[in-house]
């Protein structure tokens, strides 16, 4: 189990999506699929819907939290957000998207080196393994803030 | 975190429910930030109006339906229409008439309709010192670095709180502390380059790369990196990061020397860029067919002193592929008032105001790479439009325009 910060708070679970680069929401994700789209990012491909999304920080536009919020209007934005630092501007696309449609999305900050493998749970400042995967995720690395 | 009284009365109505729901949102935020308390902010810069989906539009109706009104001078950024070609559009018409009610509610607002991702280019932009809420990347890094105003980088949603509510949590960027820089640039250039405005662009894209959510200090540059040259550095630094200020030492307000720019503090071992690292964020930044296309220009917004550039570039010549050029409506007007627009023009150049060719269905479908001289549309334009993209400097971009081919003569590492 892991000690997080809490930024929005709430509970969420899902497969863990580890980005191995930090990713601008807008422009890098496409709002009417949720999958990954920026040119050359490593997890190019992948789609963060129902994902537990940890990246190290957040990069590039200030519109990423308007494509958080939509995404989670749509219900394929990520069921939680793990970051390495930080970053206010997805802070406010979850508490928006909370605020106006009821969805959960919680974002905690933590250092610590996560595991890829298994679905993973965000419940208050814990974040947890709960069920471990047969087959390691695609993206099998580890990403350490 | 510690709220004055007015600020108490905010979250309990007595503003209005607009009022309230924006100081729920910025109390919140200012709890994840860490932040002591709210200070008041002079003016403030909303991205917010670039219409995303309904998410964006649901928020902004329920804040025009809440009475809310912005508490100082707010300038709004790009949209996905250029209201004064509105013939340049070709995307669908459900999108264009929600995002036409989008940029409404933001008029509704109070926000002045300046539809500029350049708000520093603007006759009335904040004073040294001055703190503001501004969204907007690139406005965000050029606003603290080049202007020495203090932002935070604001996403959308919480841009409107601060303009609504006139305040913003006292964090990071607001502090004196929070300005510091936390990491070290070497640029080591010959004077060929330092005098080549793609290199500021190249700089930025490295720095962005390198500087995670630290400030840069970059030493090397001279008083050559003018304003338009830091607004690409720092346009291109905040697409491949999160850069939201740099100090350039003896260039930069705030960087007088290097001391002044980290408070005294030693700060790590030096990135150092030579030609060779401008070469490969070049290569990085294109992926180059060898056939030309089209070109944009612009990203962001030109200043009057790039549009004066470009026209004594293209004065007497013509384009033979399609040319845009991003730029401001109030650029625009002092352009029309000086007669480069008729210039331009004449070249071949279709301008665009009030959006922005890497964000909205304007350029088309086109045949070969899109030439800019822009990282940062050289950075999102693939995955957004869809295209191929050569990235050259805006001599190069004018030079490729007239021939009809990519022509690559400026770019280092040649």
């Amino acid at each position: 189990m892991v000690m997080t910060r809490v930024l929005v708070p709430g509970s969420g679970h899902g497969p863990l999506l580890i980005l191995d680069e930090p990713l601008s929401l807008w422009g890098g994700v496409d709002v009417t699929t949720g999958q990954i789209i920026e040119k050359g990012h490593p997890q190019h491909g992948e789609v963060v819907g129902g994902r537990i999304l940890a990246l190290p920080h957040g990069r590039g536009s200030s519109s990423s939290s308007s494509v958080l919020a939509e995404l989670l209007r749509l219900g394929i934005g990520p069921s939680g957000i793990v970051l390495g630092a930080p970053d206010s501007i997805l802070v406010i696309g979850a508490l928006v998207a909370g605020a106006l449609y009821g969805a959960i999305c919680p974002v905690v900050v933590t250092d610590a080196i996560l595991d890829p493998m298994g679905i993973w749970e965000i419940e208050g400042d814990r974040l947890q393994p709960v069920a471990v995967l047969e087959k390691p995720a695609e993206n099998a690395d580890t990403w350490e803030s | 975190m510690d709220l004055t009284a007015d600020d108490r009365a905010a979250l309990t109505g007595d503003h209005g429910e607009a009022a309230r729901f924006c100081m729920e949102l910025m109390v919140a935020v200012g709890r994840a930030d860490d932040a002591p308390r709210l200070i008041d902010i002079e003016s403030a810069h909303i991205d917010g109006c670039l219409y995303h989906g309904r998410a964006g539009l649901d928020f902004a109706e329920r804040l025009v339906a809440g009475g809310g009104e912005v508490a100082v001078a707010t300038t709004l950024n790009v949209s996905s229409l250029d209201l004064l070609h509105p013939d340049l559009y070709r995307g669908d018409l459900e999108t264009a008439t929600l995002a036409r009610r989008l940029m409404e509610a933001y008029l509704e607002l109070g926000c002045r309709s300046t539809w500029t991702c350049a708000p520093y280019q603007l006759e009335d932009r904040p004073r040294f010192g001055a703190q503001i809420a501004w969204g907007e990347s690139n406005a965000i890094v050029f606003a603290n670095s080049v202007l020495g105003a203090r932002t935070n980088r604001y996403g959308d949603f919480m841009d409107i709180c601060c303009a609504i509510t006139g305040r913003a949590p006292l964090t990071g960027l607001h502090t004196d502390h929070g300005r510091f820089g936390t990491m070290m640039v070497e640029i080591r250039l010959p004077d060929r380059l330092l005098d080549l405005d793609l290199t500021y662009a190249l700089v930025g894209h490295i720095i962005g790369r390198m500087a995670g959510v630290g400030v840069p200090v970059i030493a090397g540059l001279d008083r050559r990196a003018d304003e338009d040259r830091l607004k690409a550095l720092g346009a291109a630094a905040a697409s491949s990061g999160s850069v939201a200020m740099f100090h350039a030492v003896g260039v930069t307000p705030e960087a007088p020397t290097l001391d002044t720019a980290t408070g005294g503090a030693e700060i790590g071992p030096s990135l150092v860029l030579d030609g060779a690292a401008l070469a490969s964020a070049r290569h990085e930044l294109s992926s180059e067919t060898g056939t030309l296309g089209g070109v944009s220009v612009g990203t962001p917004h030109m200043s009057i002193s790039e549009l004066a550039i470009l026209a004594a570039l293209t004065a007497g010549r013509r384009a033979v592929v399609p040319f845009f050029a991003n730029t401001g409506r109030d650029t625009l007007a002092l352009a029309d008032s000086l007669g480069l627009t008729r210039t331009l023009e004449e070249f071949g150049v279709t301008v665009v105001t009030d959006t922005c060719t890497y964000i909205t269905p304007i350029i088309g479908r086109i045949e070969g790479d899109l030439m800019t001289n822009s990282a940062k549309l050289a950075y999102y334009a693939p995955a957004n439009l869809g295209v191929t993209v050569c990235l050259a400097s805006l001599a190069d971009c004018v030079e490729s325009a007239v021939a009809g081919r990519p022509v690559t003569s400026e770019s280092p590492g040649w």
